[in-house]
């Protein structure tokens, strides 16, 4: 139904009703609570109500030394924790001034990337289960287990790693890591092939996505929505391609960007098609990454004591859900004076408001889901 | 790293605007300025305001970072705002509107003061918590609700 018919009144006026959603809600994926104005069942005014996972990160880290907060940035997207260490060691690193072994930059862009193929797995099935297709759900979490076995292999945890350490990584890459990682790749390909058709192309899941929730590129922009949600939006915003970091510059790799094939450009499809095809991006650069990859040392540029020199930094990576920015302000001790993290799903997520008036109470879910928002985050 | 035309064109918004070759960074010296200086700002293509960091200096003072970037140009730029404690600090929610999560963080965290915005309470923290757990002097209370608040942690590992 169009967003026009949802709204007609026929002037008559009734009261609104506040629907409260959450903090216990599945589909908020996590505690997130939504204040919902509703008028029958269209939303007219929505309010997301956050904090219930607010663990003080940045008051932590204020009194750690630099290394040490790197487990603590693994616990807010507990989804993409390798790109949470990431882009802390990024930013460490431009404070400290150093140059990192060529291998040690592969082994990140790997991980990162593997990360980004399991996230934005985890985010189509639960998509799809947000919408009522529950066989997806089972057949990517089948495939993400076997990337968590391969982060089990590589750091002996698996979800939350503290492998990723400003100046370099915690260890070399096992035996049969590398063979292990093709065998799936070469297995995990085929697999798309099937989801591809189980949703991309059902009837019902473009009925529930198809010209719902349309995010206009300049309401993204002016709300910093980042990430897949804007690329979706028809704007090709990818900091692996504007200010490439790590070895991205070396690698070839296409940026999908929403075009609006079932409906308006920026609906909830397009939000879900730039993720999938993301994913095959990320198996694009795997495969580089293991013939490009050097030998040597990955401890060498590690430093004995992390001092960085005193200023800021703001330091920005494009973690799976968007723009994750990292301001570190430096005094010249172990510790740092100030760390924010400037999250991306904290961003996309005050966007919902603006995108999800005047939609029924169910095309919510589908908008929230369709944001990828990960509470531990947003909150941090 | 802005360019010398750039850093020019926003130096001549304003006279308090100051640009810091070293650090790459602009400060503006009256903090009332802000809002019309932000909207020049904007004008000049910045659209997409990527964060804003609330920082305590410790000597009574409070300092806000502002991250621009500008989508189309793809450049980058940062202001900083230096002002005491109390200082009311002019709200850039109707320009951008990442601010208005951004600036209820930077009062629940920190205490800063924003005027002009349209709806300023605690963002992360209960509506009813006493303090700014940021501010470099925060003494976290000894009860929450009638809940004790344990301090000592070293038995807790």
């Amino acid at each position: 139904m169009s967003k026009e018919n949802l709204t007609d009144k026929s002037g008559i006026n009734t009261e609104d009703m506040i629907l409260n959603m959450g903090p216990q809600h599945p589909s908020t994926h996590g505690v997130l609570r939504l204040k919902i104005h509703t008028d029958g069942e269209v939303v007219s005014k929505i309010e997301p109500i956050i904090g219930y996972l607010h663990r003080c990160f940045e008051k932590h880290s204020e009194n750690l030394p630099y290394e040490q907060v790197v487990p603590f940035t693994d616990r807010c997207d507990y989804l993409s924790s390798m790109h949470m260490s990431h882009g802390y060691s990024i930013a460490v690193e431009k404070l400290l001034d150093i140059e990192l072994p060529e291998r040690v930059e592969y082994i990140r862009v790997i991980v990162s990337e593997l990360q980004r193929i399991a996230s934005h797995a985890f985010f189509i099935g639960v998509f799809g289960l947000d919408v009522g297709a529950i066989t997806p759900f089972t057949w990517v979490f089948r495939d993400r287990e076997r990337i968590v076995d391969l982060f089990e292999t590589l750091t002996g945890a698996r979800l939350l790693y503290n492998y990723v350490w400003p100046g370099g990584v915690s260890h070399d890459l096992p035996d049969k890591f590398v063979s292990r990682t093709l065998e799936f790749l070469d297995y995990f390909e085929p697999q798309l092939i099937e989801i591809d058709e189980l949703l991309t192309t059902n009837k019902i899941f473009i009925e529930r996505t198809a010209d719902i929730g349309v995010l206009d590129k300049d309401v993204a922009i002016n709300y910093g929505v980042t990430g897949p949600s804007l690329r979706a939006s028809g704007i090709e915003f990818d900091l692996r391609k504007n200010e490439p970091y790590s070895v991205y510059d070396k690698l070839d790799f296409d940026v999908p960007v929403g075009k609006g094939e079932m409906g308006t450009v920026g609906d909830c499809w397009d939000r879900y098609i730039v993720r999938f095809l993301e994913i095959k991006e990320s198996i694009k650069i795997l495969r580089q990454c293991f013939k490009l990859i050097p030998k040597g040392d990955v401890h060498a540029a590690l430093p004995k004591k992390v001092r960085p020199r005193k200023g800021s930094v703001y330091s920005r990576f494009e973690s799976s859900r968007g723009e994750l920015g990292y301001y570190i302000i430096s005094d010249g001790k172990n510790v740092p004076t100030r760390v924010k993290m400037r999250s991306p799903a904290f961003s996309n997520l005050s966007a919902l408001a603006q995108v999800s008036e005047g939609w029924m109470i169910s095309d919510v879910i589908t908008i929230l889901g369709s944001l990828d928002i990960v509470l531990g985050e947003i909150d941090r | 790293m802005p360019e010398k035309t750039l850093i020019d064109s926003i130096k001549s918004i304003d006279d308090s605007i100051a640009y810091d070759d070293e650090t790459k960074i602009f400060s503006i010296g009256e903090v009332d300025k802000w809002f019309e200086i932000a909207t020049e700002i904007k004008n000049l293509n910045f659209d997409y305001l990527m964060c804003i960091t609330s920082i305590d200096l410790e000597n009574d003072q409070l300092a806000l970072a502002y991250n621009l970037h500008s989508t189309e140009t793809k450049k980058s730029i940062e202001f900083n705002l230096v002002f005491p404690k109390d200082a009311q600090i002019p709200s850039i929610e109707s320009l951008w509107k990442t601010a208005d999560w951004h600036e209820r963080e930077a009062y629940d965290m920190m205490g800063i003061k924003f005027v002009n915005h349209p709806d300023m309470k605690r963002i992360l923290l209960p509506h009813d918590w006493e303090g700014h757990p940021l501010r470099k002097n925060y003494v976290v209370a000894d009860y929450y609700h009638g809940m004790y608040i344990p301090k000592d942690k070293t038995e807790w590992e």
